[in-house]
């Protein structure tokens, strides 16, 4: 049993393959997906068209471009060039301040400003128009202290990511697809592999157990997956200031659930999978796709039609996620997610004794 | 048991997967130290046979003994005193010589003492001491071949079971794999072998050879081809599946 595990090692740190998807891949997605693929507003091209010209409407302009959130895009002179500005994309959202802009401050009126914003891409216009109100009713809250509502009331407020750094939602998702990849995608083709290489038969002549023969394969990928799974948090806490807000424990033995999990539909592919390739596409298809599309962690599933809504429940990832989030961003405890663990562990116990049924009927 | 003159005893073999019946009442000794081919085209029935003589398989029906334990309820005894090679060879290529000894040693739990004596031995019997190191993956074919069956009787066992061990192996590399199995003869390992190559039989002490799931002549070489009124094994064959077909 300790002579395969040391062998099961080797065959992971002599292939080359193997080591990158293993260590090079959580690293690589968790700074992918915190530093480019963000949602953050941060240096959006806006431009800014003013028709009054007064200290106001400059104030505000200057005030924009001081949040950090926009830089000055091209100019644009005139109202029926806005389309073509967006067509071109030198420009992101226009904003247009109306003429007598300052005067009409001074009587009460209030003065319109217009928040044009290229719509090609929703989420980002949909963050940028919100910005820039933000900023706007706090130049009029300035304006006039204590004189009731504001001219325009935006005040957009995030909870548990008062920054909306995006980082902070992909993280508990990384964790969720690299635990997945690592621990079912992995196994499976080393399994398969044994098969396709005919040293299964010889395992299976051996004294050795096919229970010991499937413990002994998986249980390095047991270990690495853990250490993933703590390099990922690490990462993101100190490259990223994510912090854990809840029990650090408590999460790593949620991790140790869902690596199980994980593990024994990895077991269950490699039985019905007889070549490493066909392991590789299962576990693609079957697991990774459904992971990222299915699980709440890149489209809500609130959004989704009542069909994938249903089938998103029996998806492993989503109860993990949600697991996930809880003890990070929202520190709470088990007493909050006893049930999504519950239908874990409900999971676990029926794909191991699925897998473990199917790994004997293939012997006899 | 341990008096018993014979490694493998069947009688009445029967398996049935459905309505197909595997194997029809197969009924043969193999003698200790014996070298037995067991013969026969793809699809007679050969490979189901063998995985019920290494416990892989339960047998329908028939009262089989494999180094002296019964197939039905003593399957661990007997995977622990046979060894085992198919035609894929079944070393880890990733894996040096050594790290392939010591892993198959392991799980037969000889000891790190007894693993490397005779990882000693047998490197120095095939010349190839210092390869010990090289991974499979570097190793020619006849190499890798010899090696596995080295691998198949590390733990000594009582009867070795060859699946076509020399399958896609040249004339030369497979006269040298013979002598190898001729010394483990010697040594009392009972080999049994299955092959396709017909002058291969004739190496053997006695054969047997399966069409369609019965066993249709059983014999040494020499009395086989004076039933069949043959030259050579392969006229043997020929005219018994001439006969099935």
């Amino acid at each position: 049993m300790k002579r395969f595990v040391i062998k099961e090692f080797l065959h992971i740190f002599r292939d080359i393959r193997s080591m990158v998807i293993l260590f090079g891949m959580p690293i690589a997605q968790v700074l992918l997906f915190g530093f480019a693929i963000t949602n953050e507003v941060k240096d959006v091209r806006i431009s800014v068209i003013d028709q009054s010209n007064d200290q106001h409407s400059l104030a505000l302009t200057q005030k924009l471009y001081a949040s950090g959130y926009f830089i000055d895009g091209e100019d644009i002179p005139s109202v029926t060039l806005i389309e073509e500005g967006f067509r071109k994309g030198v420009t992101k959202m226009v904003v247009v301040i109306g003429p007598g802009f300052a005067s009409k401050l001074a009587t009460g009126e209030k003065p319109p400003v217009q928040l044009i914003a290229d719509a090609s891409d929703p989420n980002t216009a949909s963050l940028i128009t919100t910005y820039a109100s933000g900023i706007i009713s706090d130049y009029s809250r300035g304006l006039m202290p204590g004189k009731g509502l504001p001219v325009i009331s935006a005040e957009p407020r995030m909870l548990y990511n008062p920054s909306l750094k995006s980082v902070y939602m992909f993280v508990p998702g990384i964790i969720t697809i690299l635990l997945m990849l690592v621990s079912a995608m992995m196994t499976s083709i080393s399994i398969a592999r044994e098969k396709e290489l005919g040293t299964m038969e010889v395992l299976l002549v051996s004294p050795l157990k096919p229970v010991e023969i499937v413990a002994g394969k998986v249980m390095p990928y047991v270990v690495l997956s853990f250490i993933n799974a703590v390099t990922i948090l690490v990462l993101s806490y100190f490259v990223f200031d994510m912090p854990v807000n809840g029990s650090v424990l408590l999460l790593l033995a949620e991790s140790v659930l869902f690596i199980l999990l994980a593990l024994s539909l990895g077991i269950l592919i490699s039985t019905i999978s007889n070549s490493q390739q066909t392991a590789m596409m299962l576990s693609m298809f079957a697991l990774m796709l459904p992971t990222i599309l299915l699980s709440g962690f890149i489209f809500p599933i609130e959004n989704m039609p009542d069909v994938l809504q249903w089938i998103s429940l029996i998806m492993p990832p989503r109860w993990f996620i949600v697991i996930v989030k809880s003890i990070m961003l929202k520190g709470t405890g088990i007493a909050f997610f006893w049930k999504e663990t519950l239908i874990l562990v409900a999971m676990t116990v029926v794909f191991l004794a699925a897998s473990v049924k199917k790994f004997n009927i293939r012997l006899a | 048991m341990q008096t018993s003159e014979y490694a493998i005893e069947a009688h009445g073999l029967v398996k049935k997967f459905g309505n197909f019946v595997a194997n029809d009442h197969l009924t043969f000794d193999v003698k200790k130290g014996e070298i037995f081919g067991f013969l026969g085209a793809n699809g007679a029935g050969k490979t189901t046979a063998m995985k019920i003589l290494c416990g892989l398989l339960l047998p329908t029906s028939g009262k089989i003994k494999v180094a002296g334990f019964d197939v039905y309820t003593q399957t661990n005894l007997i995977k622990k005193h046979i060894g085992y090679m198919s035609q894929k060879f079944s070393l880890y290529e990733d894996l040096s010589i050594e790290e392939n000894f010591r892993f198959y040693g392991g799980i037969y739990g000889l000891s790190r003492k007894q693993i490397a004596e005779r990882t000693s031995t047998m490197l120095k019997k095939l010349d190839i001491e210092p390869l010990r190191k090289s991974l499979i993956s570097s190793l020619p074919l006849g190499i890798r071949q010899k090696l596995a069956f080295s691998v198949a009787i590390i733990h000594s066992p009582g009867i070795v079971f060859l699946d076509e061990p020399t399958g896609g192996v040249d004339p030369i590399t497979r006269r040298q794999f013979w002598e190898m199995i001729y010394e483990a003869s010697e040594q009392g390992i009972t080999v049994f072998v299955t092959t396709h190559y017909m002058d291969e039989a004739e190496y053997c002490n006695r054969v047997s050879i399966m069409v369609d799931g019965r066993i249709e002549a059983l014999g040494t070489p020499g009395e086989l081809k004076k039933k069949f009124d043959a030259t050579d094994m392969n006229q043997v064959f020929l005219k018994l599946a001439r006969k099935a077909g």
